[in-house]
């Protein structure tokens, strides 16, 4: 025996330690090594050995890999970095293949010896090869390693078809991940209905009915006679599945997920005590004191797991008994999730019904949902639910926890907030009402209470929860439990952290214009895909938002999408409550003349509007003209010399101005003449939101200066610029953003302005809200630190502008986008037509 | 079986994501939808809210947001969606050969069928 050599008293305490081998390195080895650490981190000297070449990572997650919505790297449960900092090595790809108990040694296939005090198996399950003819032929794989999932990945590569047989859980996700690569998929099941382990007939119908509608081919009741070959390019290879009744159905590729069987040939070999797992008692012991067994290979009071959840319990009381504070194991209760997005389903307990078991089941056809909970002596003993899983937690904790349910046994079926007679239908109280111990991750196996205290130790967003404790880490089904926890244990100090675009996506609004950038999109669709929205086309929140941040990023090169634009913007009018639309032609500076009011006179008689209003931005409103007639109405005031005054867009509105220096007694500069130069440089141009701007010739201020967006109040000796203020909802004066001598300066900094705003604000958000929540400190920054940013914002707003500059009116009126204005066609019946 | 259903002419005149208008002589206006994932729907242009034309709303998914104060419609069903209460009547529609047919007792009332 390799003993370790001691150098001295002051390496006694390393060499010391146990020695702990763990033959492993998947889900379960990995846990019961975390496990263990938590405890006591220098306890024992850790080697681990895996069969297969690679860290370890989430095995259940091989499902979303093999559908496209995860990469390898997602589900690596422990990187190099961790075996490395926890002093463990790793010794992958070299399986163990015996166990000298006589030596305490185990021998890997290199011919490796390694010496142990604490053995630990965790050799899992193998998956069940059902013996029929044509097993071995290539094509034929099971779904159990990231193996198994790249040779599906290459077969899905070419296309064709697929026989999956088992319509277990591992078979159904298989089946979805290789239809979602684009292959035909056919799932033969032996059994009546689908999971029937996890699912009554109901909702095993209600799953069947959902799966062919996606494409899949279901046979049940379906016996597999043998897999059938042919001759390929390489020699023999699968070509296709018969059935005990005759049928044949063709295939590329055969995946069999039947079943597993705990892989018990290493204990058993080494004469540990075997019946179908490797036999442990309440710690996790095997037959011999110096050797544990954990996860699927084991067998403990009579029952044989092949879940995870139950695996995270036995490693707890594994690691209690191997670090001296023993805690022991008493079986799990399991429930199951499938992950196949799209399909809600959960299964708990038992559902098998029988003597004394009082049903209670509620369907929703419309909804496609199926709910099914079972009572026995007044306790739950299991539920079944399709369609709608969101009290799956809370049923599971019920069952666990098996308490009675007389009290609410009229109302369980409705769900917790029901139940709880309306007091949990805030589904923040839902969660506060979970106990400590319930689970609130199913992929990693994390109870409420450590999430909690990850959050209280400073995990104060959703990432850091997911990095730090692995909730909501994987699958991401948990995510709203996280939230919710997150919310109840932070109370408002959650709400620090970015707001979502909308709720079609997780990312916020500077994420969302930082990536439009970075990642060049340059259309609504590919922001969608390559963001992972969650809705097909988006909605009436963020269409309007991406048309904007993509106008804004790319000047010239993106098309205006028209059916993200909210109707004022696409009808260049201001939609009414009766649906007729009012229309504001535009007056530079608040100028007009005795032509332009003519024409406008004109229009309100042609068109019989009901009546004109000056507007608060000193221009003319007609109103009530209806959305066939707008067109001409436009061509119209066109023809005297009017273009769109832009009153209903997110987008410069007016220049207010009052008469200054040419007229007024008090007039220090031609505030007119300032007016009307900022308009003429800035209408047309598109904004996060409306934006005003305001030109006064003295501190007396009759233009409003100092409660618009942008405002000039001229003085003696230049033009003091006004930014952030708004007379709307919440009235806010304008902070003083600098003072500057001459009109071309004051028209300089208003275009770097302006466009600083159309960079940074969010959509909606007008400049108030902007510079409260940037600071004034940021946007003088942003303009004034580097001595060239005023300039290069200027030129880009110059640039943008180039392309807006054309009058949207002149263009309906010439015929664009006619259908927009006209009807369909109208129905007149008979009886009306005389 | 064409008389139960009115041609009011080719699906190409709705481009994806907008709709158009079919007033009804002594009825009420219908909004003919084309959805994004190009399916077609008619409902009366009228928000079970404020009577704000749909028509007018941005489409996304099967779901309408009226123009006046942003609910959303079902354009399947008519009904208001989200913690809104409200229905909109349908009219059944029917894509054939490239041509679109309205249920004509639906939009011209049982009298006149």
């Amino acid at each position: 025996m390799n003993a370790p050599m001691t150098f001295g008293n002051d390496k006694q305490a390393i060499t010391h330690r146990e020695r702990l081998v763990v033959i492993g390195n998947g889900m379960a080895g990995c846990r019961a090594v975390e496990e263990i650490l938590a405890r006591d981190p220098g306890r024992y000297a850790i080697a681990i050995f895996g069969a297969e070449p690679r860290v370890n990572y989430n095995r259940i997650m091989l499902s979303p890999v093999l559908a496209g919505e995860k990469a390898f790297d997602d589900i690596v449960i422990n990187s190099a970095e961790w075996y490395a900092q926890n002093g463990i090595e790793l010794i992958a790809g070299d399986p163990v293949e015996q166990i000298d108990r006589a030596t305490q040694t185990v021998i890997a296939r290199s011919g490796r010896v390694e010496p142990y005090d604490r053995l630990l198996i965790a050799t899992g399950s193998d998956p069940f090869i059902i013996p029929v003819p044509g097993r071995k032929l290539p094509g034929v794989v099971t779904f159990r390693d990231l193996d198994d999932v790249d040779r599906m990945l290459a077969a899905a590569e070419k296309g064709g078809s697929a026989v999956v047989i088992g319509g277990g859980l591992l078979g159904l996700e298989a089946a979805h991940g290789l239809s979602l690569r684009g292959m035909a998929v056919t799932v033969i099941h032996l059994m009546p209905t689908l999971m029937e382990r996890q699912l009554d007939e109901a909702a095993g119908w209600l799953l069947k009915a959902e799966l062919e509608r996606r494409g899949q081919t279901i046979l049940t009741g379906a016996d597999t006679a043998e897999i059938i070959g042919k001759d390929g390019p390489d020699g023999e290879c699968v070509a296709g599945v018969r059935l005990k009744d005759g049928r044949e159905i063709a295939a590329d590729i055969v995946v069999m997920a039947v079943g597993i069987r705990p892989a018990t040939a290493l204990a058993k070999a080494a004469g540990l005590d075997v019946e179908r797992g490797i036999m442990v008692d309440d710690h996790m012991i095997t037959s011999d004191p110096a050797i544990m067994a954990v996860g699927e290979c084991v067998q403990h009071r009579g029952t044989c797991y092949g879940l995870v959840a139950p695996l995270w319990d036995m490693c707890r009381a594994l690691a209690g008994h191997a670090t001296g504070a023993p805690s022991g194991y008493t079986g799990s209760v399991t429930s199951t999730k499938l992950k196949v997005s799209g399909i809600d389903l959960f299964s708990a307990g038992d559902f098998s019904g029988g003597e004394g078991a009082e049903d209670i089941v509620m369907r929703d056809a419309a909804r496609g949902a199926y709910k099914r909970v079972i009572v026995r002596d007044g306790k739950l003993v299991g539920a079944v639910l399709y369609g709608d899983t969101a009290d799956g937690s809370w049923y599971f904790d019920l069952l666990r926890k098996g308490e009675d349910v007389s009290a609410i046994r009229d109302a369980l079926i409705f769900g917790q907030a029901f139940a709880s007679g309306g007091a949990l239908a805030d589904p923040n109280a839902a969660v506060a009402a979970l106990s400590d111990d319930a689970e609130i991750c199913g992929c990693n196996g994390v109870s409420k209470a450590t999430v909690v205290a990850t959050i209280r130790q400073g995990a104060c967003s959703l990432d850091a929860v997911r990095s730090q404790c692995k909730a909501s880490a994987s699958c991401g089904s948990c995510t709203g439990l996280v939230e919710s926890l997150l919310r109840l244990t932070l109370g408002d100090e959650i709400e620090a952290g970015p707001k979502t675009l909308c709720k079609c996506t997780s990312f916020s609004h500077d994420d969302v214009r930082r990536l439009i950038l970075e990642k060049e999109l340059k259309a609504i669709p590919q922001v969608l895909q390559e963001l992972h929205w969650s809705t097909a086309d988006g909605c009436s929140s963020c269409r309007p938002a991406l048309n904007y941040y993509l106008l804004c990023a790319w000047p010239g090169e993106y098309e205006d999408d028209q059916q993200s634009r909210f109707v004022n913007e696409r009808l260049h009018a201001n939609i009414q409550k009766d649906g007729t639309y009012s229309v504001v032609p535009r007056m530079w500076g608040g100028i007009t003349s005795p032509q332009e009011l003519r024409a406008i006179a004109d229009v309100v008689e042609k068109y019989d509007a009901p009546m004109v209003k000056v507007t608060g931005g000193q221009r003319l409103d007609i109103f009530g003209i209806r959305k066939e007639d707008l067109p001409a109405v436009w061509a119209d005031l066109n023809a005297a010399g009017m273009v769109s005054g832009h009153a209903y867009g997110k987008s410069l509105r007016t220049v207010k101005t009052c008469v200054g220096s040419e007229w007024c007694r008090f007039g220090t500069q031609d505030s007119t003449g300032l007016g009307v130069k900022i308009e003429r440089m800035t209408w047309g141009s598109w904004m996060p939101h409306k934006f005003k701007i305001a030109v006064s010739g003295c501190p007396r201020n009759c233009a409003e200066a100092t409660i618009k967006d942008f405002g000039v109040v001229c003085v003696d000796s230049g033009y003091e610029l006004h930014v952030g203020g708004n007379g709307g909802i919440k009235v806010r004066a304008t902070d003083l953003l600098c003072k500057v001598a001459t009109e071309e300066e004051a028209l300089e900094v208003c275009a770097a302005f302006v466009q600083l705003y159309r960079e940074q604000a969010h959509y909606l958000e007008r400049t108030a809200p902007w510079i409260e929540r940037v600071g004034l400190a940021a946007v003088k920054a942003g303009l004034f630190d580097d001595p060239g940013a005023v300039r290069r914002l200027a030129a880009r707003f110059r640039h943008s502008q180039q392309f807006m500059q054309d009058d949207p009116w002149a263009r309906r009126a010439a015929g664009e986008d006619a259908e927009l204005h006209r009807h369909l066609a109208e129905v007149r019946p008979m009886e009306f037509a005389q | 079986m064409i008389g139960d259903w009115l041609d009011i002419g080719p699906t190409d005149q709705i481009a994806p994501g907008n709709a158009r208008t079919l007033p009804v002589k002594g009825g009420e206006e219908i909004a003919v939808f084309h959805t994004l994932d190009n399916r077609f729907y008619a409902l009366v242009n009228r928000c079970p809210h404020k009577q704000g034309p749909l028509s007018q709303g941005i489409v996304h998914g099967n779901v309408v947001t009226c123009p006046l104060h942003n609910w959303n419609i079902s354009l399947r069903t008519g009904e208001a969606l989200g913690d809104d209460e409200g229905c909109v009547p349908t009219i059944p529609l029917r894509v054939d050969a490239g041509r679109l047919y309205l249920l004509r007792e639906a939009v011209v009332g049982k009298k006149a069928a």
